[in-house]
């Protein structure tokens, strides 16, 4: 037992810097949030970030893996240690930024919509909403609303086809394509929400050198119009830079 | 897969859904079928080894060792598996980069939490950045089968430790009888017939294990709920290949099926195995059939 504890301890400590070489980061996203992020047929992470990942990598001459994880524990695992760099349609807000640190924006805020079944007259009382969003925390905090939570956007839109919600509170962007394939079961209704500001790059407020470097790459990308033209192929007819 | 499924907009039913079925997201669905197997493959074996350890060290003559085995067991089994189901791989990866940090990276001698930040020098990271993905992979599984393992290690403790108890006296007296040393009365004698009292217990334990699989998905393991969840939601034409509604309903009817079957083989895999080692012996069991 003492010969193979030793043996272990020793095979973990002597996993030693042999790979060291290049600047590796490992990309964190959902992959359950379509286009921004998804899993495609192959069972690969798919999705505008995906596209304007891997741009940013070769900019910063950075080599990315792409990780994915949770919604709900995306940023604990983040400050942890698991993957340096959350990618996932991530709202910059205040709550989050205590304790993340975002990078420039590199896509501009989308407005939120409720979606209802056919039929509705308004968004109606109870609303379903991804747990720790920027939408989640607007119908908690909105009176005359009740809010229930699921842990993936796709449960979201799945409680109001059963009844269980009288409205879904998401991005336009997200909804945008369902609403487009229901043939008509699922329509936009009330205004346009706006909440949050763009969405940015999140890393561990100690990582202040990736920071820069993934700063320095989404101005290019905003500059050489690479970035415009994935957010035109993505989210057609959205807002550029 | 198919030749056929490179057009899939022409397919007829049949073919769709043999396209649909083998897609490299529906193969990874397979794939960690065996994840699951592999867990338990390696998680029963060292579940069983941790529990006849804590179950010796709760008799051991020396006091410092019975008490390790009783607060072994006790602790484990009065804490609800899924808090030590996401504490033990957290604990243990943080240990592991903290103790290589200190010990691959003397330069560095700052604090390793730093606001809410967990941070160790990259040669300390486990695994390594730069390592495939599947290192990655076999860590996390890795670490998923040692949280397995002390939670069931525990209760199969206690269950060995109630067999041990239930083998008759007389037995182990009439071996020391005939002058064997203590250290041969245990193992040839009250060992032997420890099992026949266990089997029940462990046969539980097992198919406790098996229905506690689905909880790798919440260790960060992509196992077959994560799977199931993710094809079965719902896909529109933008994105997929294989358009459908919410499917997820046909998905997890089949995980049902899946984990009835599994526990169902083993049922009768463990009466087998049951009616096998009671044979002869002086239990109720053991006087039908004769030997």
């Amino acid at each position: 037992m003492k010969t193979f504890v030793t043996a272990a301890l020793v095979s973990v400590l002597a996993t030693s810097a042999a790979f060291g070489a290049g600047h590796s980061v490992r990309l964190g996203t959902e992959g359950a949030y379509p286009p921004y992020n998804f899993i495609n047929d192959a069972g690969e992470v798919d999705g505008f970030e995906r596209d304007v990942g891997d741009r940013l990598c070769e900019l910063a001459e950075l080599d990315c893996t792409w990780v994915t994880n949770d919604w709900d524990s995306i940023i604990p695992n983040l400050v942890s240690g698991n993957y340096d760099v959350i990618i996932a349609g991530m709202s910059i807000t205040d709550e989050r930024d205590e304790v993340i640190d975002f990078t420039q924006e590199y896509m501009p805020a989308d407005p939120s919509i409720y979606v209802a079944l056919a039929g509705a007259d308004g968004p109606g009382e109870t609303i379903s909403a991804q747990t720790n969003t920027i939408q989640a925390g607007y119908v908690a905090a909105a009176e005359g609303m009740t809010l229930v939570e699921f842990a993936n956007p796709d449960e979201t839109v799945a409680a109001v086809r059963s009844g269980e919600a009288d409205s879904v509170l998401a991005d336009k962007a997200y909804l945008d394509p369902l609403i487009e394939e229901s043939g008509g079961e699922l329509v936009m209704v009330g205004d346009y929400v706006f909440i949050g500001g763009g969405i940015g790059i999140g890393v561990r407020e100690s990582d202040t050198e990736l920071k820069d470097k993934l700063n320095a790459a989404i101005s290019t990308m905003k500059s050489d119009g690479t970035l415009n033209a994935m957010l035109e192929k993505w989210f057609p007819g959205h807002v550029g830079y | 897969m198919f030749e056929y499924c490179s057009n899939s907009d022409s397919l007829a039913n049949l073919q769709w859904l043999a396209c649909y079925l083998t897609t490299l997201k529906h193969q990874s669905l397979y794939w960690s079928i065996l994840t699951v197997l592999l867990l338990l493959a390696v998680t029963a074996p060292l579940a069983i080894a941790l529990g006849l350890s804590g179950a010796l060290a709760r008799r051991s003559p020396f006091a410092v060792v019975r008490s390790l085995g009783w607060g072994y067991t006790s602790m484990v089994r009065g804490i609800p598996d899924l808090i030590f189901f996401l504490f033990v791989p957290l604990a243990m990866d943080q240990l592991l980069e903290y103790v290589r940090h200190r010990v691959l990276c003397p330069q560095e001698t700052g604090p390793v939490w730093i606001g809410h930040d967990f941070v160790v020098c990259s040669a300390a990271k486990l695994p390594l950045g730069p390592s495939p993905e599947w290192v990655h992979d076999t860590y996390g599984f890795i670490l998923a089968v040692v949280a397995f393992a002390i939670v069931f290690g525990a209760f199969c403790a206690n269950v060995i430790h109630g067999a041990m108890n239930a083998v008759p006296r007389t037995q182990l007296e009439t071996a020391r009888a005939y002058g064997l040393s203590p250290r041969q009365v245990m193992l040839r004698v009250h060992l032997p017939q420890t099992w026949i009292y266990a089997l029940p217990g462990l046969s539980n334990v097992w198919m406790i294990l098996i229905k506690a699989t689905p909880l790798l998905f919440l260790m960060g393991v992509e196992d077959i709920v994560y799977w199931a969840k993710e094809l079965g939601g719902t896909k529109s034409a933008r994105f997929s290949d294989f358009p459908h509604g919410d499917w997820r309903i046909y998905y997890f009817t089949g995980l049902l099926v899946f984990y009835l079957l599994f526990t169902w083989v083993s049922q009768i895999g463990l009466k087998r195995l049951t009616d096998k080692v009671s044979r002869g012996q002086a239990t109720m069991a053991g006087g039908k059939g004769g030997a």
